[in-house]
């Protein structure tokens, strides 16, 4: 029996597969291949942009590890982005995505009221909150002077930087105020009915009935929030630059990370090294750390529950 | 959305259980009413500082008033005059618009196959694309730019930011994807046994279907070139000729250090379009944050 036929109708399905996947093979050759093997090259390499580079081995990593200033500050304030920023961010979606479930009158005003920071440019977003917390004259600490309350430096205190930028953060909370109020409203009914039959108070509700529902949820918001954690750019880059210009005049010949190194990120330190202090390898040596950070945390979202993927058909 | 609420009464228990019932059912509306006002606040009040802020003369700004004494108008229009500004505005508009064409037509194509077709290597695939959805751009930053910079010499320009986007983009692959699952195969083996190719029954068929997830991707897509600063800040800030609004507005502040008011007035000016945006395609938008989020 000739197989034949078959082979060829096989191969016509091969090639129509390719073809609807071209524009995304080509992409991912060009934009993500080939960039992240040149990544590793250049780790390598001694190179400015000008001439050729010059091997170094690991003499980059041995820079970035041991003498590079910067490197170490950015990675200690990306585990406090991490432990303190994603957990707030975490908790007050879900009270937030609670509050709203439980709001009966005026829902949708008070929905979009919430959601509309989330939108914000973050360059726009950062300015305005610099302005709002500026320590001198801005609004916050205008009504925490009134009110006898302290008043922070916030983006100029190393201190309190941070904490200004979950507050930027906590701002811009609608897009897991979505993700919540969504699982939230998937929780079956009848269970709570139970539970209130049982007699429980509403904590025990939301403790044994809703948390165990939504957990998976709870999960994806918080490993999504330390891969963008680790995207962390522009709002720490434009509220340093931003805030040191408050003091120092001009924001052109900003220091990185101000105040004192206070709002670095390792994304930040790739722009650093490779477009301020224009030593590319050691530029590629962050961009690994970086990635091994970034895909580490993508796989642990990927075998959650099968993860994102879903048997297709 | 906004019916008036009568607390929810037991089927029909004595009336003085039925009375505390009620008392708790108007307590619990109180305080989750206060909350939710409380909360409003705090969402709102920052835009309306700025707002407020964007109104005053240049000296009030810098004063701890909270509401402007004059209402300087004109505060708009110093900054709309500002040189650059406008080119800006359309710089940014070719960025967002143009990039957003292209990806919604690269893309399609992608998330059909991933959705729709069986092959080997297609959870693979959609592992890659997702790694490339979670990977930040600051990775692969340094052989980009050489590569649009030095071979191409088209750094200054945003054709290194609106290009690539022929080439599918991640999440735009992913959502789209995540949207066609859940269209109904059946719909497309009718679509096939009418004698549709695929490209016919992706056309035809799937399209018309698909324009909420369309909708929502073109959406995302519009706000990040809207938003981008790290792309314009990397190829066009050797060239204010080709900056962003997200770009120019630091660049604005920089320029007018002491000027709150007016700094304030052209984040309005960056902030307003994206949410009269949303105003128009709420639903559009809700959708596909869910969908990336809660489906799969």
């Amino acid at each position: 029996m000739s197989t034949h036929p078959l082979r060829a109708k096989r191969r016509r399905s091969a090639l129509r597969t390719v073809a609807f996947l071209s524009p995304w093979l080509i992409g991912f050759g060009v934009f993500f291949a080939y960039p992240l093997v040149s990544t590793v090259y250049f780790s390598l390499m001694k190179y400015d942009g000008f001439g050729t580079p010059v091997f170094r081995g690991l003499g980059n990593w041995a820079y970035v590890f041991y003498d590079y200033p910067l490197f170490w500050p950015a990675l200690r304030n990306t585990l406090w982005l991490v432990l303190v920023m994603v957990t707030c961010r975490v908790v007050f979606g879900l009270g937030i995505g609670l509050l709203i479930t439980k709001i009966r009158t005026g829902a949708g005003v008070f929905r979009t009221l919430f959601y509309l920071p989330y939108l914000a440019p973050p360059v726009a977003a950062t300015l305005a909150f610099v302005f709002l917390l500026n320590p001198g004259t801005g609004p916050v600490n205008s009504v925490l002077g009134d009110l006898g309350l302290p008043t922070p430096g916030w983006f100029t205190d190393p201190a309190w930087s941070k904490p200004a930028l979950t507050a930027l953060a906590l701002w811009g909370v609608g897009d897991l105020m979505v993700i919540f109020m969504a699982a939230l409203l998937d929780v079956p009914k009848e269970q709570y009915e139970a539970a209130e039959l049982d007699g429980t108070s509403a904590w025990q509700r939301f403790r044994y009935v809703t948390l165990p529902n939504i957990s998976p949820i709870v999960m994806f918001a918080v490993v999504t929030g330390v891969i963008q954690t680790m995207q962390y750019y522009t709002q720490p880059l434009v509220a340093g630059k931003v805030a040191s210009g408050i003091i120092g005049g001009s924001g052109q010949q900003f220091e990185p990370g101000y105040p004192d190194k206070s709002t670095l990120t390792l994304p930040q330190l790739v722009y650093n090294l490779g477009f301020q202090r224009f030593d590319y390898g050691s530029a590629c040596v962050v961009a690994l750390v970086l990635f091994a950070l970034a895909m580490a945390f993508t796989a642990l979202l990927m075998r959650r529950r099968g993860g994102l993927i879903q048997a297709g058909d | 959305m906004t019916q008036v609420l009568d607390p929810p009464v037991g089927l029909s228990p004595p009336p003085v259980a039925r009375r505390t019932a009620r008392r708790k059912a108007l307590l619990e509306w109180t305080a989750v009413h206060s909350l939710g006002i409380a909360a409003a606040l705090f969402f709102t009040l920052p835009f309306v500082f700025v707002v407020l802020t964007s109104l005053m003369s240049d000296q009030q700004a810098l004063t701890r008033d909270l509401v402007p004494d004059t209402w300087e108008w004109d505060n708009y229009r110093k900054v709309l005059d500002t040189p650059g500004f406008l080119t800006w505005w359309r710089n940014t508009l070719l960025y967002a618009g143009l990039g957003t064409v292209l990806t919604v037509v690269s893309s399609i194509p992608v998330a059909y196959a991933l959705a729709k077709f069986r092959f080997r290597g297609r959870n693979v695939t959609l592992m890659l694309v997702i790694s490339m959805m979670m990977l930040p751009p600051q990775v692969i930053i340094i052989p980009m730019y050489l590569f649009w910079a030095k071979q191409l010499d088209l750094s200054g320009t945003l054709s290194p930011l609106i290009i690539p986007m022929a080439f599918g983009d991640a999440f735009s692959i992913f959502l789209l994807r995540q949207f066609l699952m859940t269209i109904p195969n059946e719909y497309l083996d009718a679509a096939r046994v009418d004698g549709c190719g695929e490209l016919r029954t992706l056309v035809r068929v799937v399209l018309p279907m698909a324009k909420p997830g369309i909708a929502a991707v073109a959406l995302f897509q519009f706000f990040y070139a809207w938003n981008d600063y790290f792309g314009p800040q990397i190829y066009a800030s050797e060239n204010p000729g080709a900056w962003t609004l997200s770009y120019g507005l630091e660049s604005f502040k920089g320029a007018h250090h002491t000027d709150w008011n007016l700094t304030m007035a052209a984040t309005v000016l960056v902030m307003a379009p994206v949410i009269l945006v949303f105003f128009f395609a709420q639903k559009a938008f809700v959708e596909g944050v869910t969908l990336t989020g809660v489906k799969g």
